[in-house]
């Protein structure tokens, strides 16, 4: 071998080495020399590697948006829209309803006079979506006429509807202010799962809520005789119900809600029948304005109650504020409610006219409250979530872990070390020199490409060094066996990495395309694993045979006749 | 200089029934296992939370209380099959409740469920100050892996299909490298390899967990690894004796990779056997998995995938050699002569016999 290749390759080594050894422990701000102590190289490790949430502690939420239920929900506000439109239009409708599950989700309108179907369905098409023929198809028999929901448009809506709740998650965690959270899908699109990561947080039972949390905020007209008459309100469900229909059936323009009284808020004595006195109002349907028309929403110290308790200021947009103001205007002296999910929290009686804010009364806390604005502000999530898989893992286990991972590393590096250097010797040096290489680069490779070390990624290293001393044990015990049929040493050193070679990298190549499997279909801890090993292996074709081969080179160039070779 | 093997010349095909007779009944020790299991209990394997849904919930405590307290605690708030297990730590305890029916629920409650039960002991420690640093605090839960029906099922589908895309990707590459029967062969190789190791989590009750779905896809690659040092060495030893039957060429192959084989295993069983012992409770499932699996990617790769390989090839070269015969009566002869260089007595090839002379000249 010539020595200006050896020079070469001595060069290309130490460049690769010292720039691995600095992306490892080199700090990324302009480095000072206490950087370079021990403690100091110790902070910056742990600031340049990424550790996966089951080695520092985290939360991992993988929840699901029921989209399903959202398809559901649309399909009942159309037929609450349909019949309406039907009824304004001067038709009669027998009855409306939604047929929903199975996958398929459908408007029934039945008319009272069979030959108005066509008409029915004109004047519902004119005013409802339901006239869109890229999201329902119309049927008609007899006097039923049929509206479905296409299997595209389905498949569509559910997919923006967990786009919009992946949205709304991620400014409720962004308001939450949780540091580097990671939001993203999960599994297949049409799964509309979402993956949440939170490093850090050991708890999750609050966030849980807070996504969960459904703040669907609607101001109601209360049915009620107008005032100075007190608000009208009912002691049952049913008794509220009869009041505006006979037979139990609700008209399609009217709900029952509920209305959980409070007494006077100035009274600091815990009444505990304060909560007890759940009533009974009638609101109009739709609503006048709904969470979507709202621009902020605070929550501030009760202007009545004690200094515990919260009650949150909302502000409208201007569309909001707009229609707000013209329906209360044309309703002064009647009564509106406030409804927080389907339950009225307050009823106001409308002295004059109101445009742009108002007040949900409640004796909420601080922390209650805040969430509840929160939740306001970033919207309402258009369909349920339900969380399918929680891990947490607390900053101990994480600890104990990365001990657990270190200490197996250690041992098991350090056994092989010890016999590679008993069993070959002098050449045993190069297969350490090769593997501690393989260990510092793979280390910059994880730093290099930004991914995350786990616990399977601590065993991916274990099982690296396993492959790394593969290839020395290999090419040794090639050498040997060239030795031994009387080759001179440089060409049987020459031959024993030349044949090794055919090997190493079939071998690598299989190891990698399975590693590849699992980083593309795998899951979290899997992937973890995945990229060390390929990591690994990649590093190792220039740690074990080319660096390995080098310091070969350099051996038997110090002698200008090579007599013995210690392997 | 110290040689484990040299000059080995070990007859390993000859004893090619006796090991896969070993094989077979091993690989049915573990389907009896299994099935047994399945018919008594209804679950072969002792699924983990990842695949079989449910709770589990670790708590370290300053003073455990015993298993049998704390699960009566639990049935007063409703938990009635949680199993409370020891860990290699005498203060911390692992929680695990099973999922009842398909519900969801339980991701969502079975932490708030176990706070609730373990509430009755005292309070849990502040989160910010940690079980040793709140001198009231009683207890902390360090840890909670909740999973849902849905996600265990998924999670299960997908370690099923990873494992067996790997398996095929090895097969096309070793096909595409070799020929078509050597990589069915190390396939065939590593399946019995991971049903062997399956077979030892189903007769032991080893918990299967995802990470030991990891353990299983590197013990494939491991085997795939060793089986294709030998097939590389069969190879590079066809082309240079090519007057040498497979036969011959494959034990000789195999006893010349001897060394490296036994060295690379036992380095590879001793880092694991690390793992196993300094790898705490976290890793276990992951070592124990790899540990057999090691012992028998070596085994197999040896006994398994060589004999399987040189019994298809033999196959294919007697169809050959009678597809041949039919046509030119003539080359009888040729056969004749390869007695000569045949192994002890068996029907062995050669090389250059017929069609079958691609193993030896394609690369």
């Amino acid at each position: 071998m010539k020595k200006k290749n050896l020079l070469q390759r001595a060069i290309i080594i130490a460049v690769v080495t010292l720039l691995g050894l600095y992306i490892v422990i080199g700090p990324r701000h302009r480095p000072s020399l206490k950087d370079f102590g021990w403690s100091g190289i110790k902070a910056t490790l742990a600031s340049n590697i990424h550790l996966g949430l089951d080695l520092k502690g985290g939360s991992h939420l993988v929840m699901r948006v029921k989209t399903e239920e959202f398809l559901k929900h649309l399909t009942e506000g159309n037929v609450v829209a349909a019949e309406n439109a039907a009824k304004d239009a001067g038709f009669d409708v027998k009855s409306a309803h939604a047929e929903t599950g199975n996958g398929s989700y459908r408007v029934v309108v039945e008319a009272a006079d069979p030959s108005k179907a066509e008409d029915i369905k004109t004047a519902v098409q004119k005013k409802v979506e339901l006239g869109d023929t890229s999201v329902w198809t119309y049927a008609q028999s007899g006097n039923q006429l049929t509206w479905s929901m296409t299997n595209s448009a389905q498949r569509s809506l559910a997919d923006n509807a967990a786009t919009q709740a992946k949205n709304i998650i991620d400014s409720r965690i962004n308001a939450l202010g949780i540091t580097e959270p990671l939001l993203q899908t999960h599994g297949s699109q049409s799964s509309h799962q979402i993956l949440l990561q939170m490093p850090g947080v050991q708890d999750p039972e609050r966030v849980k809520n807070l996504l969960k949390g459904e703040s669907r905020l609607e101001l109601v007209h209360v049915v009620s005789p107008p005032s100075p008459a007190p608000s009208q309100t009912y002691a049952t469900e049913a008794e509220a119900i009869n009041s505006v229909s006979s037979g139990g059936a609700l008209p399609a323009n009217r709900r029952v809600l509920k209305y959980v009284e409070r007494m006077d808020p100035t009274s600091t004595t815990e009444d505990q029948s304060r909560e007890k006195r759940t009533k009974w109002v009638v609101v109009e349907a739709p609503a006048i304005i709904d969470g979507s028309e709202l621009r902020n929403a605070t929550a501030v110290p009760s202007r009545a109650g004690g200094t515990q308790d919260f009650e949150i200021n909302f502000s409208l947009k201007k569309n909001g504020a707009d229609k707000f103001g013209a329906w209360t205007g044309s309703h002064i002296n009647e009564y509106m409610g406030v409804v927080l999910n389907d339950e009225v929290q307050s009823i106001a009686f409308i002295k004059s006219q109101i445009f742009d804010s108002g007040q949900i009364e409640g004796r909420f806390t601080k922390e209650s409250a805040d969430d509840l604005a929160l939740t306001l502000r970033s919207g309402a999530l258009p369909a349920p979530i339900e969380y399918l898989e929680e891990r947490t893992v607390g900053p101990s286990l994480g600890q104990d872990s990365i001990n657990a991972g270190v200490r197996a590393s250690a041992v098991g590096l350090a056994l092989v070390v010890l016999f590679m250097l008993i069993y070959y010797r002098g050449s045993g040096i190069n297969a350490v020199v090769a593997l501690i290489l393989n260990m510092i680069l793979m280390m910059a490779g994880l730093i290099l490409f930004g991914a995350t070390l786990t616990l399977p990624g601590i065993a991916g290293i274990i099982l690296t060094i396993g492959m790394a001393v593969d290839s020395n044990v290999l090419i040794f015990e090639r050498i040997r066996e060239e030795l031994r049929t009387g080759k001179t040493i440089p060409s049987a050193v020459d031959q024993g990495f030349g044949r090794a070679f055919i090997t190493i990298i079939d071998t690598h190549v299989t190891t990698i395309i399975s590693s590849l499997f699992l980083f593309v279909f795998g899951t979290g801890p899997i992937r973890g694993f995945a990229v060390t090993l390929v990591i690994g292996l990649l590093v190792n074709l220039f740690s074990a045979v080319y660096v390995s081969r080098t310091i070969f080179m350099w051996e038997l160039g110090r002698k200008e006749k090579v007599e013995s070779l210690s392997i | 200089m110290i040689q484990f093997f040299k000059d080995v010349r070990i007859d390993w095909l000859a004893n090619r029934r006796w090991f896969i007779g070993i094989s077979v009944l091993l690989m049915l020790g573990g389907l009896f296992s299994a099935v047994g299991r399945w018919a008594t209990h209804h679950q072969p394997f002792n699924l983990g939370v990842d695949f079989k849904g449910g709770t589990v919930v670790t708590v370290k405590f300053k003073q455990p209380p015993a298993a049998e307290v704390i699960r009566s605690a639990l049935v007063k708030q409703n938990v009635r099959d949680a199993i409370v297990q020891a860990t290699d730590k005498p203060d911390t305890l692992l929680i695990k409740l099973p999922l009842e029916g398909e519900s969801q629920a339980e991701v969502e409650t079975g932490r708030a469920l176990v706070r609730a039960a373990l509430n009755s002991f005292g309070p849990e420690a502040k989160p910010d100050l940690h079980l040793m640093g709140d001198p009231n605090g009683v207890y902390e839960i360090v840890g909670t892996d909740a999973v849902g029906a849905v996600a265990g099922a998924q999670l299960r589908n997908k370690a099923i299909a990873v494992t067996l895309a790997a398996l095929v990707g090895i097969l096309l590459y070793i096909a595409l490298r070799f020929e078509w029967t050597y990589g069915a062969a190390a396939v065939i190789a590593v399946f019995h390899d991971v049903l062997v190791t399956l077979g030892f989590f189903s007769i032991f009750q080893w918990e299967v967990s995802l990470t030991v779905i990891a353990a299983l896809l590197t013990l494939v690659g491991f085997s795939v690894n060793d089986t294709i040092v030998v097939f590389d060495r069969i190879r590079e030893n066809r082309r240079l004796h090519r007057r040498d039957s497979l036969y011959k060429v494959t034990n000789d192959s195999i006893n010349q990779t001897l060394s490296r084989t036994v060295i690379t295993s036992g380095l590879v069983f001793l880092s694991v056997l690390a793992m196993v012992l300094f790898g705490g409770e976290v890793l276990r499932g992951f070592s124990l998995a790899l540990l057999v699996g090691i012992i028998f990617g070596t085994y197999s790769s040896v006994a398994i995938a060589s004999p399987i390989m040189v019994w298809w090839e033999q196959r294919i070269e007697a169809a050959n050699r009678a597809a041949a015969l039919t046509f030119s009566k003539p080359s009888r002869s040729g056969v004749q002569s390869q007695s000569n260089t045949a192994g002890p007595g068996r029907d062995a090839i050669a090389p250059q016999a017929g069609k079958r002379s691609r193993g030896a000249s394609r690369v």
